[in-house]
């Protein structure tokens, strides 16, 4: 039997009548970018500290940090989007717990894969940050301290503006995977991309077209971002350093 | 001004140092020399809490450097140090390296700081360069600038770190020309250094160091005509051939 290609699909009512199913799309690829970007920002924030902690002279702060990176980075994002969406409401103190289930089912869904992805993704992020200050001549932390600045003043003034330059290429990739990961939060139901894809599938018995509009949506995010980053890679550069005139 | 004394460090097993003692009167250079793994610069980097030791103590102006009490920010802050690879902050102007802890640290208002970077800025000929960013100066300028980066804190002694080892031939007078400089003004200075020409001209005293011991310890006029141990003449001899 061959293949009824109908790109028209998409300008057809859907079947439950809440728009066309491009409405859908629409919808899904918002989701995508509202939880994707929610999650970098928790990301970079909070992989930025675990990074610094990673590296700091004190063996108690290093070795949390380090527990941090290696749990979040070792367990597969899967389970670690089931045990915050099924498992830890249910762990929580009691008022907590209930405060999260009362909230709306795509709220409950959608707060779960954030933090989820937020939290996955910093792991790897703090790897980034504290390979960047590892990069870095060991002279600068002397020159800063010697200067009497304190510990937390060279890390901000001196070491983290420059290793924070170094690590942009590695970031630029981990911000595409954010994008990339946030897929699996379909497990859970939240209606984002790929969920969507799946669903006008199920609605229309039209795989190809939609699975298209999902690769080219996905690309065109990444695309974007790509040009971004490398707006941003070419704003901090240093002159006389890293490519810098 | 500087007082070193019975210093010993190990890093585990390794001993780095071993009952280091000497001193740096108000006003006096003293050049410190030998050869490379002696421990001079490990020694020098003590001076300012660097480097941590294990043994004895180091006051600098009064103040303990090893007492666990001392705030060593606030003591850096007036110890002015050098180093081989300049360790300008690559990422900012020269004016803001040269303001950036006199703003922090000493809380001089902006304008203060930058007038202070200026001034000393010219003090090392470079005053057309503030504007510029590390990279963009010869290693030479570079390390004038660190200089000036060090005085601009009011340092009450300053300390070298192999301050020319890291430069062209031809780069290395220019640097020399403001530590002698400095040194007619009286300032305070210790400097690992195998600039034994320099040492000849500016120290007062010569300290040779080896295997992490302070082997001699004298004013410069008789450690080059007459060096006790026979490494410091070994070590003379080789570096005076050219």
């Amino acid at each position: 039997m061959e293949y009824q290609w109908n790109w028209g699909v998409f300008l057809l009512p859907s079947a439950v009548n809440d728009g066309t199913y491009l409405d859908w799309m629409i919808a899904g690829l918002q989701t995508t970018l509202l939880l994707s970007l929610s999650a970098w920002v928790i990301a970079l924030l909070l992989g930025a500290v675990v990074g610094v902690l990673r590296t700091v002279p004190h063996r108690g702060l290093s070795g949390v940090a380090t527990a941090y990176v290696e749990m979040f980075r070792n367990i597969p994002l899967l389970v670690q989007l089931f045990f915050w969406y099924f498992v830890l409401p249910e762990m929580l103190p009691t008022a907590a717990g209930d405060a999260f289930k009362a909230l709306n089912p795509i709220a409950q869904q959608f707060v779960a894969a954030m933090v989820c992805l937020g939290f996955f993704t910093s792991a790897r992020v703090a790897e980034q940050v504290r390979s960047g200050i590892n990069a870095l001549p060991h002279g600068q932390k002397n020159a800063g301290l010697a200067l009497g600045l304190t510990l937390p003043q060279t890390y901000r003034h001196v070491m983290l503006p420059m290793a924070f330059r170094l690590v942009v290429p590695p970031l630029t990739s981990e911000f595409l995977n954010v994008f990339k990961n946030s897929a699996v939060c379909s497990t859970i139901g939240l209606l984002e991309l790929a969920a969507q894809g799946r669903q006008l599938v199920d609605y229309t018995a039209q795989p190809y077209e939609s699975f298209v509009a999902v690769t080219v949506a996905y690309l065109m995010i990444n695309v974007v971002v790509m040009l971004l980053m490398r707006k941003v890679e070419v704003l901090v550069r240093v002159p006389g350093y890293l490519g810098g005139k | 001004m500087i007082t070193i004394d019975k210093v010993s460090k190990h890093y585990g097993n390794f001993q780095v140092l071993t009952d280091c003692s000497t001193h740096v009167n108000k006003g006096e250079v003293v050049v410190v020399c030998g050869p490379s793994g002696s421990g001079k610069s490990t020694l020098i980097k003590c001076v300012n809490g660097l480097e941590p030791f294990q043994q004895g103590d180091i006051h600098v102006n009064g103040t303990s450097v090893g007492a666990a009490k001392t705030n060593l920010s606030k003591l850096r802050a007036h110890v002015g140090m050098v180093f081989q690879h300049f360790e300008l902050f690559p990422h900012m102007t020269i004016r803001d390296n040269l303001s950036l802890a006199q703003i922090k640290v000493l809380k001089r208002d902006k304008d203060e700081a930058a007038e202070k970077g200026i001034y000393f800025l010219d003090r090392v000929g470079l005053k057309a360069h503030a504007h510029k960013f590390p990279g963009q100066l010869s290693g030479g300028q570079q390390q004038r600038v660190a200089i000036a980066r060090a005085l601009a804190m009011d340092p009450i002694c300053m300390l070298f770190d192999e301050p020319t080892s890291a430069l062209d031939p031809e780069m290395i007078n220019e640097v020399l020309d403001v530590m002698t400089e400095l040194a007619q003004e009286g300032m305070t200075m210790m400097c690992v250094t195998h600039e034994m020409g320099f040492a000849k001209r500016v120290a007062h005293r010569v300290i040779f160091m080896d295997h992490g011991k302070i082997v001699e310890d004298d004013n410069k006029e008789a450690f080059f005509a007459n060096p006790r141990s026979e490494r410091a003449q070994q070590f003379l001899a080789k570096i005076l051939q050219h």
